[in-house]
């Protein structure tokens, strides 16, 4: 065995790591220089026990609960030889105490005990000192059952305590540290993985310990309460039942849960997760979703995943959602029929317009459907658009990261530039993964109008001004080669200056450079000069086409990618195009409710006898409420399918619950209008349009279900045996999903167009642009009431010093005047927004696309 | 043998009819049930039921290790959270639903030594019989025993703040 496990230690091992031998349990086993005890004996199976020991977090020896005895060999002083025993071995020398496991580092011929009377006795007593204090409410927690604390006395506890009953230590079991979180201070073993996690990982530093002794306690000071995109995470690594869920308190017991693997559409990061799912009485038996969970993939989210991942699936069994097709009746009102009436009728007209077949797909649906939707719309020769602002996607299939890329392998040595994004806000999980990042000492340049969380990680700053995007990497280009043509003003005044030249020094002399580029303040156009400008830094310095360099584009919505790949091409001007449809097809998009000047062109399309609009939908959106027929369609924890994330890996998410009766997938909808315009398209099995994605699209040439499904070995170790480490994210057993190949790892060179670089606008007044914002009012997200006091209200941000001079006070109420339309916001004001802009959050009430004038009025 | 040799005929059916007259001297072995009903043993184990403490409050903290402990799979329990407006029992939760299939329960009484507040014990109540199967689904309600004299029907509402433990100490609550 223990030849196996070197074998297998060492492939994992880089290559210039220098590798340790050591005894553990008396098997031996070789790992890195600087592993912990704990992590060596956990990879050959033998359990340290540990508390606030975390593999992805620094350890403290806080909890006592890891203690060994640890032996190092004899070396004699003069000859510096090891001094032997009678029978020849090594003569070990333990050490007066036990050590912690967890901070001890191996050394060479070391030799661990974690069996011995003196460390059996330790453990005991650790427990029992813990359980003086604990309340022992397991058969109410919302932990019992899958509790470290709880697994670990049953396996290393002493039977009975010594401990006086009467005199234990009562706390307050019920504050809600915000509305999200609970926390309950008798249970609390004062590990400080919480307190650790927000400090140390996520840089939410929002709760903390205060008091001491058997008063500390864990206390918030943020307002809202825990206010962090990442509060979810800490009850998974809670080894107690200290900090739980508002959404799952007492909701069902762990080991009554079944559980579904699933990818997160909420953005383009794709975080693996596990939807627990029970049959409920109060449902009317139905299966409910009870809770949504990290699943380990260190390809993508480690074993962590925002709170809007874990909390806004609450949409999927709404109350609100369609269950049957409807067709517009002569009295003008929507009418419940058959999915035969209604496809006929659907196809019929799609015949009839042929051409004028306009199709508008949300990228918040799968490879499948955009796939089904987009041969549908070829067929008849109409315009498969894809409800997005970002631009792109052709230059990420080119120069995008190459395969086996990981952003956990970027370090020293290594450089990232952020170009126009807000990356917490945009996408929680590449915030982080870049942040970690820097903090392993890869060089990281941020480049953006106004401070963002990612700021403060920053090697290099750079600032420019909203809708100079382009210009500020093409002066990064610039300084590297020299001889770039196509000077604008903007470009010559952002190349002034040692920052950027230090920063483009830094980038060029990269082993390993990736760029994120994402959509702050930036339009369709300019969103696409950008990525011409990052595809061409990357080209110019040679990062493209291997593991760990390329292009990454943090898109707007989950599966943009995916759309892109399937050819649903962006809209430059979504009214015109609707306008001039003859029959519009609207998938998983609200473009009536997104935008006023939409919901125009889409009421033309309705009032136009001649025209025809159909929309397959979960809810009667704005859009749905002026269609001629609507379809409704199953969500995505109802079916299977994939998306594609940022990186271009391609993942499976498989059913948790049964769909409602009479509703079908997108896929199999489009499919059956298919079938009646005589077109072939799989409509049963996802994994069979996957096989003609498979063949119909080159760069999927590879990608199957069997593939994607392959799962590797991963670090840290989580699985349902261990009962103390990740916490309680889930192993993965359904699959890392396939990372596709960009074009230029395939040898061919990429077809760059020049960057088309703009001055900023020049405006008299204020220039509204638009921001992304975690918690938008998207109708993926409202549905979940838990997230309603966080998600952002409909409001414009502005700088003090504008605030100022219109006289607007915080949090009023202002009149915004924006492209022919005015709607009531509230003024919030933020130091960091840049002097003269108008920042105006997406899909939180007002329309914006690019960058416009603005009036505000008090 | 000869049947017609009195000698051998009379005696055996004068002992045969003695008896008979005996039996009809001594107290009958039969009752008359429904109407009379004889007393089960002290630790016999029939249908559950849900207790009450003494001031009403119910003992059930919804903590489902009865269903969990359940061999037959035949004990259902969702837990819901108390609050001081609507108060069931003394605890953080208590069970909102609570339902036992009468017809997969095999009477073991698991439930019983798995429950950690005494709430479910296994009574008396031999009569389970139904006509559908649906009916054989014991429900929260049908199951909790009555509100004892000088207790008061739940839910209630208390002073906020008079019960702060998660689970009660097993005595009665004030």
């Amino acid at each position: 065995m223990t030849e196996a496990v070197e074998n297998q230690v060492e492939e994992q091992a880089q290559p210039e790591e220098k590798l340790v031998t050591l005894t553990i349990d008396n098997i031996e086993v070789s790992v890195p220089e600087g592993t912990v005890l704990v992590d060596a004996a956990k990879k050959i199976g033998v359990d340290i026990p540990v508390f606030c020991y975390h593999p992805k977090m620094e350890p403290v020896g806080m909890c006592r609960m890891c203690l060994v005895e640890v032996g190092r060999p004899v070396f004699d002083r003069a000859t510096g030889e090891p001094v032997l025993e009678e029978d020849g071995s090594p003569k070990i020398q333990f050490g007066p105490k036990l050590d912690t496991g967890c901070t001890v580092e191996v050394s060479e011929g070391m030799v661990v005990r974690g069996y011995t009377e003196e460390v059996v006795d330790a453990r005991k007593e650790v427990l029992e000192f813990l359980l003086t204090s604990h309340p022992l409410d397991c058969p109410i927690c919302d932990k019992g059952g899958e509790c470290p604390l709880q697994n670990l006395t049953m396996r290393y506890g002493p039977g009975t305590s010594r401990f006086i009953f009467d005199e234990k230590h009562h706390a307050a079991k019920h504050v809600p540290l915000g509305e999200i979180i609970y926390l309950d201070r008798e249970r609390c073993i004062q590990c400080a993985r919480c307190t650790r996690f927000q400090d140390e990982v996520v840089d939410d530093p929002v709760i903390g310990f205060s008091q001491r002794g058997r008063s500390l306690e864990i206390v918030t000071f943020s307002d809202p309460g825990f206010d962090s995109y990442w509060s979810g995470n800490t009850t998974d690594i809670c080894p107690v039942g200290a900090l739980t869920t508002a959404d799952f308190r007492f909701g069902a017991r762990p080991w009554e849960l079944k559980a579904s693997a699933s990818v997160c559409n909420h953005c383009p990061v794709g975080c693996n997760t596990t939807v627990n799912t029970r049959r409920e009485a109060k449902s009317g038996g139905e299966l409910v979703i009870k809770r949504m969970m990290p699943r380990q993939n260190e390809y993508i989210n480690e074993i962590w995943m925002c709170d809007k991942g874990r909390f806004a699936h609450h949409y999927t069994q709404s109350e609100e959602r369609l269950t049957q097709p409807m067709v517009r009746n002569e009295v003008g009102e929507l009418e419940a029929t058959s999915w035969e009436a209604a496809l006929d009728l659907v196809a019929e007209e799609f015949k009839a317009a042929s051409d004028g077949l306009v199709t508008l797909a949300g990228a918040r649906l799968s490879n499948e459907d955009l796939f089904n939707i987009q041969q549908v719309t070829e067929k008849l020769g109409g315009k498969a658009l894809q409800n997005t602002h970002m631009a792109g996607g052709e230059l990420v299939a080119s120069v995008g990261v190459g395969q086996g890329s990981n952003l956990s392998d970027l370090g020293e040595g290594d450089a990232i530039l952020v170009v126009a994004s807000d990356l917490e806000e945009e996408a929680p999980l590449y915030w982080l993964r870049i942040k970690q990042a820097s903090e392993r000492g890869a060089t990281l340049v941020v480049a953006n109008p106004r401070d963002t969380k990612l700021s403060s990680k920053a090697n290099y700053e750079l600032r420019y001004s909203y809708g100079e995007e382009a210009a500020a990497v093409m002066a990064l280009l610039g300084s590297i080669s020299p001889k770039t043509p196509g000077e604008s003003e903007a470009v010559k005044k952002l190349s002034r200056g040692q920052e950027v030249k230090d920063a483009a020094t830094a980038i060029s002399e990269a082993n390993n450079l990736v760029v994120l580029y994402g959509n702050e303040g930036t339009g369709l156009a300019t969103s696409q000069s950008l990525a011409d400008a990052c595809a061409n830094l990357l080209v110019a310095t040679g990062h493209v086409g291997k593991a760990n360099n390329g292009l990454i584009a943090v898109w707007d919505k989950g599966n943009t990618q995916g759309a892109y790949d399937m050819g649903l091409v962006p809209s430059e001007d979504l009214a015109a195009d609707l306008m001039s449809a003859k029959a519009a097809y609207i998938v998983a998009a609200d473009p009536a409710g997104d935008d006023a000047t939409l919901a125009e062109a889409i009421k033309a399309v309705e009032e136009d006898a001649e025209k025809f609009l159909v929309v397959q939908e979960l809810f009667l959106t704005e859009s749905a409420k002026l269609a001629d027929v609507v379809l409704p369609v199953q969500a995505n924890t109802e079916r299977q399918g994939t998306y594609t994330n940022a990186e271009r890996r391609v993942q499976i998410f498989y059913p948790a619950v049964p769909a409602p009766v009479n509703v079908h997938a997108d896929y199999a909808v489009a499919a059956n209008i298919a079938e009646r315009l005589d077109l072939k398209l799989q409509k049963v099995i996802p994994a069979q349009v996957m096989a003609q994605i498979a063949e119909t699209v080159s760069d999927y040439a590879e990608v199957s279900y069997t593939k994607m499904a392959e799962v590797e070995e991963q670090w840290p170790i989580i699985s349902s045996e261990d009962v103390f480490y990740g916490g309680t994210s889930y192993e993965n057993e359904q699959g890392m999903g396939q990372q596709l190949q960009p074009a230029s790892q395939g040898g061919e060179s990429p077809a760059l167009s020049f960057a088309q670089v703009a001055d900023a606008p020049k405006v008299d007044g204020l220039l509204a642009v638009p921001v992304t914002r975690l918690y938008d009012r998207g109708s993926t997200v409202v549905p979940t009431e838990l997230l309603s006091e966080r998600l952002t209200p409909t409001s414009v941000v502005l700088s003090p010093d504008d605030a100022e001079k219109l006289s607007i006070e915080p949090d009023a109420e202002v009149t915004v005047k924006l492209n022919g339309t005015e709607t009531k916001a509230q003024a919030r004001i933020e130091a960091g927004v840049p002097q003269g802009y108008v920042l105006v959050p997406r899909s939180v009430g007002i329309a914006l696309n690019s960058p416009s004038p603005v009036e505000i009025k008090a | 043998m000869n049947l017609y040799n009195p000698l051998k005929v009379v005696p055996p059916l004068v002992t045969g009819l003695w008896t008979t007259f005996k039996s009809t001297l001594k107290k009958p072995v039969t009752i008359q049930y429904p109407e009379v009903k004889r007393p089960v043993r002290e630790r016999y184990k029939g249908r559950h039921e849900l207790k009450r403490y003494d001031n009403g409050l119910e003992k059930c903290i919804g903590c489902a290790l009865c269903a969990a402990a359940c061999p037959a799979d035949a004990i259902f329990v969702e837990a819901s959270e108390n609050i001081d407006e609507k108060r069931f029992s003394p605890g953080e939760r208590y069970a909102s639903t609570y339902e036992i299939n009468m017809l997969r329960c095999i009477f073991c009484g698991y439930c019983e030594d798995a429950c950690p507040t005494e709430a479910i014990v296994l009574g008396d109540n031999y009569e389970l019989s139904f006509t559908d199967r649906s009916q054989a689904i014991y429900t929260r309600e049908m199951l909790l025993d009555p509100v004892p004299a000088g207790g008061e029907p739940t839910p209630r509402e208390v002073e906020p703040g008079s019960f702060d433990r998660s689970i009660p100490e097993m005595k009665d609550p004030a």
